[in-house]
């Protein structure tokens, strides 16, 4: 059979490619490029003339002891939204993989909350957890808690990390749930033969099988938590109290935009886009090779 | 070493669907019992009732004097090799054979040593360290069946093992595993689609059509005396010739000792071509149609004179009024050609009209 398609001008194929090389470009190569100019760009304070200032605007960051502190916290976050959010997606396809009555209903509303917006998600946890406004904040301190995350860095940062979490599940949950089933139930059977006992097999059989998967989704994950949960911060604690919330692109955001620093934002830029293009790179070299059984 | 009995063993699924109908088989400590029939028959649920992969919904099942019904597979003492052979993917060929072991909690120096020996006897030595994915279908097998050697269970469950392998290594490994089954002596229970398997393995033949047992009992009693018209058609091939009794050709030739059998039943390589009538016997005039040539012996099928109705029989059914002979060797008549075939008395059979039930002359 025939795979390569045979053109009869030569103009064609490149029209036919032109439409996304367009897209790629005008959204993402130019932006980028941008961003890779001004971060050697140094502006005034009213921005009236421009200096060009080389690596200047790299070196003050890594001298900046709060940039750091933005680096630690940010990995933190992603660290706690991707483990906790895969974890628990996890569980729920595990219970949802076993054959039950009315599977696909609960399914299908276990994969909802993945249409919600960020800042929506944001919005709805407010309304369950403001300190004057929230519903769980009333129960909470009826227990005697001192539920008050606007005023509290440790809570804010738990509450962030629960409802960027919490929207993530869905999307893990969609890839573990196709994962198990992917799994022959043979090999299954083969290993409850074998003596191994409901969590043995699933610790040795199941999720090593689903290793993959979960490869594939804690990238996907760590991803999501640098940039995705922008809309949940902005929604809900404008990372504050203090910095508290303020992770690296939150950081972008204020420093470049509310603070007119666009020099050093643009470089904060270039860091997380070197970050990804990394993350990414790891990924395609592990899930080709190692990860794979 | 422990025998296994089933005892009017049902299964109903929740539907309503009945898959088994009511199985009695006993097999003995050390046997080698091998379940028959076409797709669908349940000989497949039987087994993995066995297994404990099924629940069984009415009756018991009895390993070495313990009603199992309610045990967990892992507690059976029972090993099984799949259809898909069931490899755990991730791990190599010797961890795949430890695992049961591992499970059970033996030591790793005893592991190692029955790993070994059992990697020993498939011819699986070199290649412990690698994985499934890089092993050939036949090495996948020897695997899947090294690792319910080296549980030495009591009982072997296999489930269609030979399908997936080509047509000559099938017969390679159908050898194969039944010196290991005699050399282990361990009760073995077998299921297979493919009636030649059937014949060569088992010490109990079980033929099974619809989730009913058709009939028990040692091949070649079951081959020489088959029960119904449907374990005549299935065990051998080509299958029985199967025709109605009642037709005047047949009828007057086999005179007042056919009694009220409705169906006689010939073996392809019961007829002879010859111009004799064997008293009592049957002798049909037939048009050559085709002939099939394998070597060692030519199938002719024919056409009888008159038209023939249907008879109840169902697989590898012939249309009917058509006859297949077997003769040895190459020399065959020419199609289009008119003979006449014979079979003496002996051979024939003869079942009741609706074909359940054999009836002995």
């Amino acid at each position: 059979m025939q795979k390569q398609a045979i053109f009869q001008t030569k103009l064609l194929p490149y029209a036919l490619v032109a439409p996304q090389l367009a897209i790629v470009l005008i959204f993402f190569y130019w932006p980028a490029l941008q961003a890779v100019i001004q971060s050697f760009l140094l502006q005034d304070a009213f921005g009236l003339s421009t200096s060009f200032v080389w690596f200047e605007n790299y070196v003050d960051l890594f001298k900046d002891g709060a940039y750091f502190e933005a680096i630690v916290r940010t990995f933190f976050f992603s660290f706690a939204i991707a483990v906790s959010s895969l974890s628990f997606a996890l569980l729920l396809a595990v219970m949802a993989d076993k054959p039950l009555r009315g599977s696909m209903l609960y399914r299908t509303l276990l994969i909802w909350p993945y249409a919600v917006a960020p800042p929506v998600v944001g919005v709805l946890w407010i309304f369950m957890l403001h300190p004057s406004l929230g519903v769980l904040s009333r129960y909470l301190r009826d227990m005697g808690v001192d539920w008050n995350p606007l005023l509290n860095g440790n809570q804010a940062a738990s509450l962030i990390i629960l409802a960027a979490a919490w929207k993530q599940i869905s999307y893990n949950f969609l890839f573990f749930l196709a994962g198990l089933q992917s799994i022959p139930k043979s090999v299954l059977e083969a290993a409850a033969i074998d003596g191994a006992r409901p969590m043995r097999r699933f610790w040795t059989v199941t999720f090593p099988l689903l290793s993959p998967t979960i490869f594939f989704l804690l990238v996907v994950n760590i991803v999501y938590a640098f940039f995705d949960t922008f809309g949940i911060i902005d929604t809900m604690t404008r990372g504050g109290p203090g910095k508290s919330t303020e992770t690296l692109v939150y950081k972008v955001y204020t420093e470049g935009l509310l603070g007119g620093n666009l020099g050093s934002s643009a470089a904060q830029s270039v860091i997380l886009m070197i970050m990804v293009v990394a993350l990414t790179a790891i990924q395609f070299r592990f899930v080709e090779r190692k990860v794979t059984y | 070493m422990a025998n296994v009995t089933l005892r009017n063993v049902r299964k109903t699924y929740p539907g309503g669907f009945e898959a088994i109908k009511g199985v009695d088989v006993d097999v003995g400590d050390g046997q080698f019992c091998v379940l028959v029939g076409p797709s669908g028959c349940g000989k497949s649920t039987l087994l993995r009732m066995v297994a404990g992969l099924e629940t069984v919904t009415g009756g018991e099942i009895d390993i070495g004097g313990k009603i199992v019904n309610q045990v967990e597979p892992a507690d059976r003492d029972i090993a099984m090799v799949f259809q898909n052979y069931a490899l755990y993917p991730h791990m190599s060929v010797y961890n795949n054979m430890a695992y049961g072991l591992r499970n059970r909690g033996m030591k790793e120096d005893e592991i190692k040593s029955r790993v070994e020996e059992a990697a020993r006897v498939l011819e699986l030595s070199p290649m412990l360290e690698r994985k499934p994915r890089q092993l050939s279908g036949g090495q996948r097998q020897r695997v899947a069946m090294g690792r319910a050697i080296v549980r030495q269970p009591k009982v072997f469950l296999f489930d269609e093992p030979l399908s997936n392998l080509d047509a000559k290594l099938r017969i390679a490994m159908r050898v194969e595993i039944r010196k290991l089954q005699r050399r282990l002596n361990t009760t073995s229970i077998y299921v297979t689609h493919d009636q030649l398997e059937a014949m060569t393995l088992a010490d109990i033949l079980v033929v099974m059509n619809g989730g009913q047992v058709e009939q028990v009992g040692n091949p070649l009693a079951i081959y020489e005396k088959p029960a119904t018209t449907f374990v005549a058609s299935f065990i051998g091939a080509p299958p029985m010739n199967l025709m109605s009794a009642r037709a005047d050709e047949i009828k007057s030739q086999l005179g007042g000792s056919a009694g009220e059998a409705g169906i006689v039943g010939i073996r392809p390589e019961d007829f002879v071509i010859t111009a004799d009538s064997p008293a009592g016997g049957v002798t049909l005039p037939l048009t050559v149609e085709a002939i099939e040539r394998v070597g060692a012996e030519t199938f002719v099928y024919g056409a009888r004179a008159h038209d023939e109705q249907r008879v109840a029989a169902t697989p590898g059914e012939l249309p009917p009024g058509e006859i297949i002979v077997r003769i040895p060797g190459t020399a065959a008549p020419a199609i289009g050609e008119k003979i006449r075939v014979a079979a003496v008395r002996e051979k024939l059979h003869l079942f009741s009209g609706d074909g359940r039930k054999r009836i002995e002359a």
